[in-house]
């Protein structure tokens, strides 16, 4: 009876997982990118841009994401800037969380030996190669557990996309749930969730493995 | 003559740490720079290798001028000729600032590949000669931290030698050794001499610079009191300041 309850409920939840894992996967792939540079525009020397990126910072953290999302899908139309649900939900995730990842990537950066540098100097590699062969592979695995915090938090944040009217999983479950005047399709979105992080969490344990083989 | 320092001057934060350094290194000739901290040792192998700039003074490094002095003024070398300079030049640091991340071989290759172009097959192979020449050629895959102190720095040392330089620059070499290893280090300089190599050691290590150094420079306070060979600095000793330094 339960077993197929739940199979008839599947179609539905499938489909707001859909929605839920492309917010996740286009967040991730755009944000983490984003938030080296947010890290590096931090660190930079150049002052006013580091001002600039220090209120980027602060009102992307400073503000709740939901705001975020119903400021861009329906504020910035008043100015004339017009987005669909979908690439508006994805804009504010994006600028949320390269806010967030920026200042992880930040932290793991000043926390590597000034000798680094000063070796790299040395053997004349130039600033960026400096970057990307010496401090960028040592900063990823100082940041690698981080990361993975904020990331099993994205998975959980993906259900604020209801706001704009995206049907994703929570929202999904929750429909079902009024209809039927029945807890287990929340029950079953919570499995969901659970069996995502549980993957997630794998993934990063396989990532810290692959990066323990230096201290 | 391989290495000139003439009229160096460097002050943070208006606080002068060196005032008119003077001297010169010969190909293959060792030269110990000694003094209590603060005399502004570590100052001058920093500004040999650029990682501070000076404020005013001329460097010349194998007749290229790293910087050069006018009207009170130090102006440095455009980035292409500075990169023909850092190839003349070695560095062992005191903590070594090994790449912890890459293999000792990755250590060594990284920058003759990635910098100086240099084809893989050529760097391996010289990498290869100089782990054996230190006796690493069994630790070519570990990694930094599987290593002890003393093989860091011959790590360190390979390379600092990668490029061929003609002038190898280290910092405390003995600071961060047992006791025993000394002799070990010391020949190992004593060896990278004899192919040619102009070496500038900084120590404390008295018993060190004696061991190992042809000449020594003696600095305090940003000056150098006393350049001499080894012998007459240790046999007449006619400075108080060395005196009181050398009795502690």
């Amino acid at each position: 009876m339960m077993i197929e309850y739940i199979l008839r409920l599947l179609p539905a939840l499938l489909s707001g997982l859909n929605v839920t894992l492309k917010v996740f996967f286009l967040t991730l792939i755009l944000s983490i990118p984003l938030g080296i540079l947010v890290a590096v525009g931090r660190l930079s020397k150049i002052k006013p841009l580091v001002a600039l990126v220090e209120l980027y910072i602060w009102v992307m953290r400073g503000t709740p994401l939901l705001l975020q999302i119903i400021f861009v899908f329906f504020g910035l139309p008043i100015v004339g800037i017009t987005f669909d649900r979908f690439p508006a939900v994805i804009l504010a995730f994006v600028l949320n969380y390269a806010a967030y990842f920026g200042e992880i990537f930040r932290g793991g950066i000043e926390s590597i030996d000034k000798g680094q540098y000063d070796a790299a100097k040395v053997l004349g590699f130039t600033p960026t190669k400096t970057f990307t062969r010496i401090i960028l592979p040592q900063m990823i695995k100082i940041v690698l557990p981080s990361v993975a915090n904020e990331v099993i938090t994205l998975v959980k944040d993906t259900s604020l996309v209801y706001v704009v009217g995206l049907g994703e999983l929570l929202r999904a479950g929750k429909i079902a749930s009024n209809r039927d005047v029945s807890l287990v399709p929340l029950v079953v979105v919570g499995v969901f969730y659970l069996v995502l992080t549980a993957v997630l969490t794998a993934v990063f344990q396989k990532l810290e493995d692959k990066y323990s083989y230096f201290q | 003559m391989v290495l000139k320092v003439q009229g160096l001057y460097k002050s943070f934060k208006g606080k002068p740490v060196l005032k008119d350094v003077n001297f010169e290194l010969d190909t293959g000739e060792i030269l110990a720079i000694i003094g209590r901290s603060g005399a502004g040792k570590t100052t001058i192998l920093r500004c040999i290798n650029n990682l501070v700039r000076c404020d005013r003074g001329t460097i010349q490094v194998d007749n290229m001028y790293l910087c050069r002095d006018d009207e009170g003024q130090s102006f440095y070398a455009k980035p292409p000729e500075m990169l023909k300079i850092r190839k003349k030049l070695g560095l062992v640091f005191q903590n070594f600032n090994l790449f912890p991340h890459m293999s000792v071989l990755d250590n060594i290759i990284e920058a003759p590949i990635n910098v100086f172009r240099i084809s893989k097959k050529e760097a391996v192979n010289k990498a290869t000669d100089l782990l054996e020449m230190l006796d690493l050629t069994d630790k070519a895959t570990s990694y930094p931290f599987e290593l002890s102190g003393g093989q860091k720095q011959r790590v360190a040392i390979a390379r600092a030698c990668a490029l061929n330089p003609l002038i190898m620059c280290l910092d405390e070499p003995t600071s961060a050794l047992d006791p025993e290893l000394r002799e070990g280090i010391a020949s190992t300089i004593e060896s990278l001499a004899q192919e040619g190599m102009g070496i500038l050691l900084i120590t404390h290590d008295m018993n060190f610079a004696k061991r190992v150094a042809q000449k020594v420079i003696f600095m305090d306070e940003g000056q150098i009191i006393e350049e001499c060979s080894k012998e007459e600095f240790f046999d007449s000793m006619k400075n108080d300041r060395i005196k009181s330094f050398i009795g502690e």
